[in-house]
């Protein structure tokens, strides 16, 4: 037999390596003249669930796009590309717009990774999208003039589930619990929950701070009980609100279980009769109106199963982007910063037009609180909720449920 | 009161405890027997939450716990007779590439077979909720699970202490040369013990599959504390292991109470602590072939 010494073997990968490094960039000349799109999302870890949801809703545009030929001509050249973790997502955004020659980016769930792209982005002065982070901060202090925001911030949903829970007499008076994920997004939703708390005569007697990477809930479940709260808040993300929620089931405890964060990924991975309570969502497939219906049609042929709310985001944003750089006849960062700034309209599927904010860059549209639908009235598995009315109410302005620029003050470097 | 609750937390992680163990287990015996530090066996649990999950949907819950760690089981044999075999003389290294390799070879095949969405699974009804016994809260679905675990340790102990099958086993920990030399051969024991140590990893995803997400990493994800639990517990040692496992789960519980931002980085924080006391883990026996 032959043996290879472990030196053999690291020579071995290196020149491997290398090798890929510099077979690449022939590839690129090959490809001039189509637009290079870049698009990183969160194939693996706790958000890799609802992250495989949106590379089928990405895909899936940037087909339509190119089957009507193309933006101004070109076909679209879409590198889409796991995210991995904030630092593995900075390099990539890095290469991608330096050695790939990607005019723009767009992606992500998690905040993390989503703050060091939006960096990357300010330095090389590229446009990027950020579809699926939700802390507030990212549109305030952390902000910046080549970063949008597509998904509800954090206090959006806080306010989409604190109005119908107040209408069920659930918060006034009583003592929360809440769980939350330790990093950047947990603790900013923390912050918008415990200002509606005390806004709204809730007292909050206990938080946990749990790590990403948790599967087994049940010491903090043993806390929840010994608190003996009235409600237990999620302020989790990805693979932890699925955890949580079954084992939450297993335990059967009486305290209702609410949450200020769920993706209908999460919800789908739960299993029957595990879910409860009321919880926020951006979109889900059976919204009322004609464009959704055509979407959700067009999507669950092609791939078998209803888009969830990332494929959703992820779709309309390519969409968006392809009608700027349509419109201005430009990938210039300037013009197509110019073309959002004027908060130009767009139909996201929704009853009302959604725009980007001009001072924060936040995509404002409605959003959507929800309940669970009991098993006799699901028409299949995918049919798990029931979408309450949208947030803000028809008639108030859609901006009335997002923070204002006091609250979450963002100043832009010019 | 607060003692009391500390107390509910050692209790539950013992239970837990019970659950690293099915996976830890298998992994000290393949390495013990084989010496093959199998990075492949999270697949196998992961496999086995998938498998049950399936069965559940047309035999039930019940016959998905058995059918699933058996058919895992079956997979082992191909396993263990077309990779591992070939490895039991190599360059360790090898081994490590080959199982890492089989590890995400599986992983890719999961997601081709059952997309890469997590799919849903759910406890029956009449397992759901809690009861008390005294003051302590348990789940009543973990309840189960322990008693599953005890009974499979009683087993397995059985199998390596009482019968003849056990003595060669731990003969060919030892010293597979003096065996050899009795002119018995290791390798359909090797097989067994591949079987035992998969489908015991399957047993643990086809439990925990209810309760925490099914996915496609969720294997890569319990390799890692299978390992910590392994490497406290001492190569080469079934009570180790199994000392380890309650150690970990208790550790992280008590963990939880006090400061839960540190719960998981607690069972690191142990094994370091273990490592530079007794670098052979608390009760890793000396077996001369990895000297």
């Amino acid at each position: 037999m032959t043996r290879y010494s472990r030196r053999t073997l690291l020579k071995a990968g290196a020149a491997f390596a290398g090798a890929s490094a510099i077979g690449s960039p022939s590839i690129l000349i090959a490809q001039a003249a189509r637009i290079k799109i870049g698009h990183l999302v969160p194939l693996t870890g706790f958000l890799g669930a609802i992250g495989s949801y949106a590379q089928l809703g990405v895909k899936m545009a940037a087909e339509e796009i190119n089957a009507s030929g193309g933006i101004m001509g070109k076909q679209i050249d879409l590198m889409s590309e796991d995210s991995v973790n904030p630092a593995t997502a900075s390099t990539k955004a890095q290469r991608m717009i330096e050695q790939d020659g990607a005019v723009l980016l767009f992606g992500e769930i998690s905040s993390a990774s989503s703050l060091t792209i939006m960096q990357v982005a300010e330095r090389n002065k590229k446009v990027f999208f950020s579809t699926g982070a939700r802390s507030d901060a990212l549109r305030g202090k952390d902000c910046n003039r080549y970063s949008f925001h597509c998904d509800i911030p954090n206090t959006v949903m806080v306010n989409a589930v604190g109005t119908a829970l107040k209408q069920k007499g659930m918060v006034k008076g009583k003592k929360f619990v809440t769980l939350t994920a330790d990093y950047i997004f947990g603790h900013d939703l923390l912050k918008a929950a415990k200002a509606f708390f005390s806004a709204n005569d809730a007292t909050l007697i206990g938080d946990e701070l749990i790590a990403t990477d948790v599967t087994d809930f049940s010491p903090y479940l043993l806390k929840v009980r010994q608190a003996k709260p009235d409600v237990v808040c999620c302020n989790l993300a990805g693979n932890q609100v699925t955890n949580l929620v079954k084992q939450y089931a297993e335990f059967g405890f009486p305290y209702p279980l609410v949450g200020f964060n769920l993706n209908t990924g999460d919800a789908w991975a739960m299993g029957e009769g595990n879910l409860s309570g009321t919880w926020p969502t951006v979109w889900y497939h059976t919204l009322d109106n004609p464009a959704s219906k055509t979407f959700v049609e067009a999507f669950t042929k092609k791939y078998g199963k209803p888009p969830e709310n990332h494929a959703w985001i992820e779709y309309i944003t390519l969409k968006m982007i392809a009608q700027a750089i349509t419109e201005t006849k430009s990938t210039e960062s300037d013009t197509l910063i110019a073309y959002f700034e004027k908060q130009t309209q767009f139909d996201i599927m929704k009853s009302r037009k959604a725009y980007f904010r001009s001072w924060d860059h936040q995509l404002v549209q409605e959003a959507y609180p929800f309940t669970v639908k009991p098993k006799n009235e699901m028409k299949d598995k995918w049919d798990m909720l029931v979408l309450g009315e949208a947030v803000p109410a028809a008639g108030a302005e859609l901006e009335s449920i997002y923070p204002t620029k006091t609250q979450n003050p963002c100043n832009m470097k010019a | 009161m607060q003692f009391g609750f500390l107390l509910e937390q050692v209790v539950n992680g013992l239970v837990l405890g019970g659950y690293y163990l099915l996976i830890a287990l298998g992994l000290s015996l393949i390495f013990s027997v084989g010496g093959i530090v199998n990075l492949a066996h999270g697949a196998f649990y992961a496999l086995g939450a998938y498998i049950s999950v399936e069965i559940t949907k047309y035999l039930g819950f019940g016959s998905a716990m058995v059918l699933s760690p058996i058919a895992v089981a079956l997979l082992g044999i191909l396993f263990e007779r077309f990779i591992l075999r070939r490895f039991y003389d190599a360059d360790p290294i090898l081994s490590l590439l080959v199982t890492f390799g089989l590890a995400m070879v599986t992983e890719q095949a999961i997601r081709i077979i059952w997309g890469a969405p997590p799919i849903s699974a759910a406890i029956p009804q009449g397992l759901r909720g809690s009861v008390f016994l005294g003051d302590f809260l348990f789940s009543r679905y973990r309840l189960l699970i322990l008693a599953v675990v005890a009974a499979v340790l009683v087993g397995v102990w059985l199998l390596l202490h009482k019968t003849s099958f056990g003595r060669v086993v731990r003969a060919g920990i030892q010293r597979p040369d003096m065996v050899a030399a009795l002119g018995i051969r290791l390798q359909p024991y090797m097989t067994a013990i591949v079987m035992l140590g998969v489908g015991m990893a399957a047993l643990g995803g086809a439990f925990f599959a209810p309760i925490t997400i099914v996915h496609p990493a969720m294997g890569a994800e319990i390799i890692t504390v299978a390992f910590v639990v392994v490497v406290i517990g001492g190569l080469g040692s079934f009570w180790g292991v199994v000392l380890a496992a309650m150690l970990v789960g208790v550790v992280r519980g008590i963990t939880i109470h006090f400061a839960p931002a540190a719960g998981e980085a607690s069972i690191y924080v142990l094994m370091f602590l273990v490592l530079l006391v007794r670098p052979r883990g608390l009760l890793g026996e000396r077996i001369e072939k990895f000297e």
